[in-house]
């Protein structure tokens, strides 16, 4: 019962985690509120980030708290706060989707183009659980909401062009809005052939072509009430991933939700939106198009999720607090076919995920409290029901043979609670919180059936006696402000217990023909996470700014390094700006990488500088406006690899890329 | 909730009275079985029936009815078979079981063979049958078709000990994705006519993915026998559909390698071994 109190009051005194962390942009405004949140504002004439058809993943990777681990041109894998994707929850609109590919070729990330996202929400830690169990954050991808005071017939249409890959952009968005019902419909198609790196060396197997449509109906039944309906389609063919022994034939998904939506900025529970959602992702990796393959194979995977959320926000007095309800179901099924070189024999056939369905339900709360002029404090604590089921019999028999003993169904409770306290006054801004939070492994992790890892070149094992993976989190923050200084400061230490991540099983052979050997997903007893980041800007004159940036991390269990752990990376910026004309300079680039894991086939990366030399220019037709966004990234056409690139392919080489925005 | 209780009830009593009207019928003791040879005499006709219809290099699982001229079956019959090879240069047997009246079953009798060879045009198998009714004893013989199959399932070898076995596998027939449990059976060639079952010795297993880099599996369990003179037992794990070589080692009672190699980087197989395709 002491305890008890101890932890309560512990509770009560300190607070929520993450918030108006690292400006993901050097420009964007800072505001104080609970989330980091990227503004990717595109098409407008407010919008300041140069290349606005730029992938989503170059964007995201722009934020101090991510990295993208890059396995070809496009579809990266997001890292928060240093740690992979099971580590996290990346929705879309609040949305869960499980990714349908075994090699994480199609992260959820991948089915959102910057062109209909309005802004992707980083929270860092426990704050990003409201919508699942995490341990190093979440990313909600929250796309373009219509304008509906702008009444009647809106589009623009847009193309680009990019050297490195002749990657050829074209697209167009289009709204209509009446009093009542209004519509948003965008559509974009990329094609892009091979891309070269540095010293013009071409890096087989990248190229891709990629189309994505999302539409949004709304109607609103009063000015309080709504409903609307949205779907995406992406369809990405002919991917092709240099870093990995394999491509992608295609990659579709299908989006879809309805949502009710219901607003009164004068009630003390101001906002209610329930949405119900369902999609499926289709993925087909394929190798029939590289040469010397020693066995062929097909491993389509499938994932289909269905759910909903409830959330409910509401203020009374100093209160302002959040309530979400949330639930999805979910199937995994991934299959491996090989072609024996021998026409003769059988075809090879195994389930790499073996038909797992989950049902995941969770309640989340999050409070908000003012408690004077300069202190605020947020609290946030959810918990969870996680249940996996083998459906598929083969499946089940299959990983028998690893655990004799598995049952076919497993359910986990988890928890979370955070606190985080805020100082406020004048132009400094402190901040300190703490938070607990659990997970339950991924599928690959608990149920993967000889899943090769090119990267450590290992067969992969999933281990379903993982207990719950359990992070114990500090972040401290400070920042600074004024209209012509800015300087933010933040520092996250992350202990996590029962660490999940493959351990060597000499007693097992590999698979795959040439493999190192077999992995087994093991648990570390504790792992430490620290990152480190500072960013500021200055305002050297009206039109004259510099911006700089650095971003440090360091993951450790006493003397074995964790993989993919970002060495100190800097980056800076001056940037001209004079009424609709902005030209920007940037420098980038990364320590060499010293820390590095060889246990996880890591060999460390040398250091790299790039530069980018970018303008963009707004013409006012009438009504109509032209944006024309063009530059130069690496201009001095280095050969790079980041810490993040699989297997280190090496990143573009010099490009000259043009955008060009059509509003009218 | 209601209508599913209602429903069960309904299907527990449908299922109640569908059962006690079985009883009345007598089942069909060759259900599940197909006929693969019929051999006459003069007083009786004798249907061999097997899974498949077939006889085949390997274990045979081998059942059969014995029925008067009339087409009524016999059910007090006590019998005994001889399988017999007639090469161009010499005659032998094979491994073979006695003759039991098989469970729960009126009229089928049951045993196995263990084909060692094939026949073909000029080397060939038959089937003796010796059978008891009322003090009297009959015989049957005729030549019978053992096909051969593609993939190996009955090896016939000698031993470091000079001494020649027969090893075949019985079990999996229908092998799965999973740790299926492995049968097998070995004698010894006492003479050519006869080939006890030999006990204690212990069959090591491990199979093997030729076409993809000769890769192995886990957790497999060599085979032991769990009772004299019975099968020696085991555990096979098979991670993914497609042809297995499953390679053996045989080892006494000493725990002498009597034959077989392990499979290492450069002994890419041991020199017995059985296959699975599936």
């Amino acid at each position: 019962m002491n305890k008890l109190s101890v932890v309560i009051s512990l509770l009560i005194l300190l607070f929520h985690q993450s918030n108006a962390q690292q400006q993901a942009s050097y420009f964007t405004d800072s505001t104080h509120q609970l989330a980091e949140v990227v503004v990717a504002v595109q098409q407008k004439a407010t919008n300041k980030k140069i290349k606005v058809l730029s992938s989503l993943d170059n964007y995201l990777e722009n934020n101090n708290a991510i990295n993208m681990v890059k396995r070809g041109a496009y579809a990266w894998e997001a890292l928060i706060n240093g740690m992979a994707s099971e580590r996290s929850v990346i929705t879309i609109d609040g949305m869960r989707i499980y990714s349908a590919c075994t090699d994480k070729m199609d992260p959820v990330t991948s089915y959102v183009e910057i062109t209909n996202l309005s802004k992707a929400v980083i929270h860092s830690g426990q704050a990003g659980g409201a919508n699942g169990s995490t341990i190093g954050g979440g990313i909600d991808l929250i796309r373009t909401k219509i304008d509906t005071n702008k009444l009647g017939v809106n589009a623009s249409i847009f193309t680009g062009f990019e050297s490195t890959n002749q990657q050829k952009i074209i697209g167009t968005s289009m709204q209509y809005a009446e009093k009542k019902f209004y519509t948003l419909l965008d559509f974009t198609y990329r094609n892009a052939q091979n891309y070269k790196a540095g010293n013009n060396i071409e890096i087989p197997f990248s190229q891709f072509t990629k189309y994505n449509l999302s539409a949004t109906a709304g109607w609103k039944i009063n000015h309080q009430k709504q409903i609307i309906a949205s779907v995406i389609y992406d369809d990405a063919r002919n991917v092709g991933y240099p870093a990995l022994p394999m491509d992608v034939a295609f990659a579709k998904a299908f989006i879809g939700s309805v949502q009710y939506e219901y607003h009164n900025s004068k009630s003390t529970l101001y906002h209610w939106e329930t949405k119900l959602y369902f999609n499926s992702v289709t993925h087909l990796m394929d190798d029939t198009k590289r040469p010397n393959v020693p066995v062929h194979m097909d491993m389509p995977g499938w994932a289909n999720t269905a759910g909903f959320y409830s959330k409910l926000e509401g203020k009374m007095n100093n209160h302002n607090f959040l309530i979400n309800l949330n639930a999805h179901y979910n199937t995994s099924l991934a299959e491996m076919t090989m072609y024996s070189k021998n026409s003769n024999e059988k075809d090879m056939f195994m389930l790499t995920w073996p038909g797992v369905h989950t049902i995941f339900g969770k309640l989340f709360v999050e409070d908000k409290i003012d408690l004077n002029k300069n202190w605020s404090a947020n609290i946030s604590a959810g918990l969870s029901i996680n249940n996996n089921t083998i459906k598929n019999e083969l499946g089940l028999t299959s990983l028998q043979i690893f655990y004799p003993n598995l049952l076919a169904s497993k359910t986990r409770l988890l928890k979370n609670i955070a606190g985080k306290i805020n100082y406020r006054k004048n132009q400094w801004q402190q901040s300190f919180g703490v938070g607990f939070g659990e997970r339950a492994p991924s599928i690959s992790e608990g149920y993967g059936f000889y899943l090769f890892n090119s990267f450590d070149r290992y067969d992969y094992i999933g281990n379903p006696t993982l207990k719950n993976e359990k992070s114990l989190e500090i972040n401290s923050s400070t920042s600074y402000n004024t209209k012509i200084l800015s300087i933010h400061f933040q520092a996250d230490y992350f202990r996590i217990f029962n660490y999940i991540i493959g351990m060597p099983n000499h007693n097992f052979i590999p698979m795959t023909i040439g493999a190192n050997g077999v992995k087994v997903y093991q648990q570390l007893p504790y792992v430490n996470i620290f990152n480190l980041s500072f960013s500021s800007t200055y305002r050297i004159t009206n039109s004259i700014q510099i911006a700089g940036k650095m971003v440090y991390r360091k993951g450790n269990y006493e003397s074995l390094n964790l993989p993919q752990i970002q060495p100190i990376s800097y980056g800076s910026t001056i940037r001209y700006q004079h009424k609709n004309f902005i030209a920007e300079c940037t420098v980038e680039g990364a320590l060499k990488h010293t820390n590095f894991s060889p246990t996880f086939g890591e060999t460390g990366t040398d250091d790299y500088t790039i530069l980018n030399l970018s303008a963009s220019k707004q013409i006012k037709i009438f009504n109509q406006t032209v944006q024309i966004k063009t530059g130069f990234e690496n201009l001095f056409d280095r050969y790079y690899s980041t810490f993040a690139d699989w297997n280190k392919i090496p990143r573009n080489g010099r490009n000259f890329f043009i955008n060009v925005v059509y509003n009218f | 909730m209601n209508v599913l209780k209602l429903f069960s009830v309904i299907a527990v009593i449908t299922l109640f009275i569908s059962c006690k009207k079985e009883n009345t019928i007598i089942p069909n003791d060759t259900d599940g079985l197909i006929s693969a040879k019929s051999i006459s005499n003069a007083t009786h006709n004798i249907i061999f029936y097997t899974q498949n219809g077939k006889f085949q290099q390997g274990y045979n699982k081998i059942f059969f009815q014995i029925k008067n001229l009339d087409g009524s079956l016999v059910t007090n019959a006590t019998a005994n078979w001889k399988p017999l090879m007639h090469m161009t240069s010499m005659q032998h047997a094979c491994p073979y079981s006695s003759v039991s009246k098989s469970a729960n079953s009126n009229s089928l009798y049951e045993g196995f063979i263990v084909f060692q060879m094939a026949g073909n045009s000029t080397e060939y198998w038959d089937l003796t049958i010796e059978y008891t009714i009322d003090n009297t004893t009959y015989t049957a013989t005729e030549r019978i078709d053992v096909e051969a199959v593609t993939k190996k399932n009955v090896l016939s070898f000698k031993g470091s000990d000079n001494v020649s076995y027969v090893l075949a596998m019985v079990a999996p027939s229908n092998p799965k994705v999973a740790t299926n449990d492995m049968e097998a059976m070995l004698f010894k060639k006492e003479t050519m006519m006869s080939y006890p079952v030999v006990n204690n010795y212990t069959i090591k297993i491990d199979p093997r993915m030729t076409s993809m880099g000769n890769h192995g599996s886990p957790n497999n369990v060599d085979l032991k026998q769990t009772s004299l003179n019975g099968s020696y037992f085991g555990k096979l794990s098979l991670t993914m559909t497609g042809y297995w070589k499953i390679n053996l080692q045989l080892e006494n009672e000493s725990g002498t390698i009597l034959k077989g190699e392990p499979v290492t980087a450069t002994q890419e197989s041991s020199s017995i071994f059985f296959e699975i395709e599936f």
